[in-house]
């Protein structure tokens, strides 16, 4: 931020603009509502995930293998994995967008820890899946 | 200015002429007080969890790869560095867990009212350290 003493605006914005508060993405309680919502999944998945964590302390395999194996626990898996990543994506895009500042740092941090949350996501879910049909 | 976010940072005086507002003082010199610690700390400790989800993922690559694999990444999570780090990640996660269900009881528009907030606050944090005790409680002393 630049410390002039004699400010003046030079944007080419709208009053009414700036009063709705809207960027040019027209958006955002879509994401709001979103982080919400995968919260409230999260209290029982991953309450869930701590007890499985605990049944599964000291497994090999062929332990993982039959518990992932469970339909129950494939499918609790995954949406744990689908609910968990789509929550840690939002709100780190929020952490980063508050503190990264310029344009073209800020969008390139959003894709790589984007692009980096979506292949753990994936190799996490396929690994689950691997060990269900093993 | 060129950026959109100054614009809310100028106002105009008295006399008409465009000046630039006052800024509040910045956040070191605010006392910590409860309500800001355990905003930030939620803010922090989801951080850590979303470093953590490479523990997570780890764990079921390895598992889904075979024993040899699994069995080294079992020995690093059971290294005296490894339960360090995984007794980290279970604060973090009940922490972010205590505090998140305050944040959803104010998206409900409850709990607002400060003694509320800072009981709440300190209930949260109490209730994270039982839980990572009786956590590791569980995990290392039971069967």
């Amino acid at each position: 931020m630049s410390k002039d003493n004699n400010p003046s605006i030079h944007i080419m914005r709208s009053q009414l603009g700036r009063v709705r508060g809207l960027g040019a993405a027209k958006t955002g309680a879509a994401h709001w509502w979103a982080e919400r919502i995968t919260s409230v999944a999260l209290l029982p998945l991953s309450l869930y995930f701590v007890v499985s964590v605990i049944v599964l302390r000291g497994a090999d395999h062929a332990a993982m293998a039959s518990y992932m194996g469970e339909p129950w626990n494939t499918v609790l898996f995954l949406a744990l994995i689908a609910t968990l990543f789509s929550h840690l994506s939002m709100g780190l895009q929020v952490v980063i967008e508050d503190y990264v500042r310029e344009d073209t740092k800020r969008i390139f941090t959003l894709l790589v820890v984007k692009g980096g949350i979506a292949i753990l996501a994936l190799a996490s879910a396929i690994s689950v899946l691997k060990l269900a049909f093993s | 200015m060129k950026d959109v976010r100054e614009a809310l940072m100028v106002g105009r005086n008295s006399e008409g002429k465009l000046v630039r507002r006052p800024l509040s003082p910045h956040l070191q010199v605010y006392k910590p007080q409860i309500s800001s610690a355990t905003s930030i700390f939620h803010r922090i400790t989801g951080v850590a969890l979303g470093a953590g989800t490479v523990l997570f993922t780890l764990w079921l690559v390895s598992a889904a790869a075979g024993d040899d694999a699994f069995s080294v990444v079992q020995a690093i999570f059971a290294s005296w560095i490894g339960l360090l780090v995984l007794f980290g990640f279970t604060f973090a996660l009940f922490y972010h867990f205590c505090n998140g269900i305050r944040h959803l009881a104010w998206d409900a528009g409850k709990g607002f009212e400060l003694p509320d907030m800072h009981r709440s606050g300190r209930l949260g944090i109490a209730a994270a350290i039982v839980l990572t005790v009786a956590f590791w409680a569980i995990a290392l002393l039971v069967g």
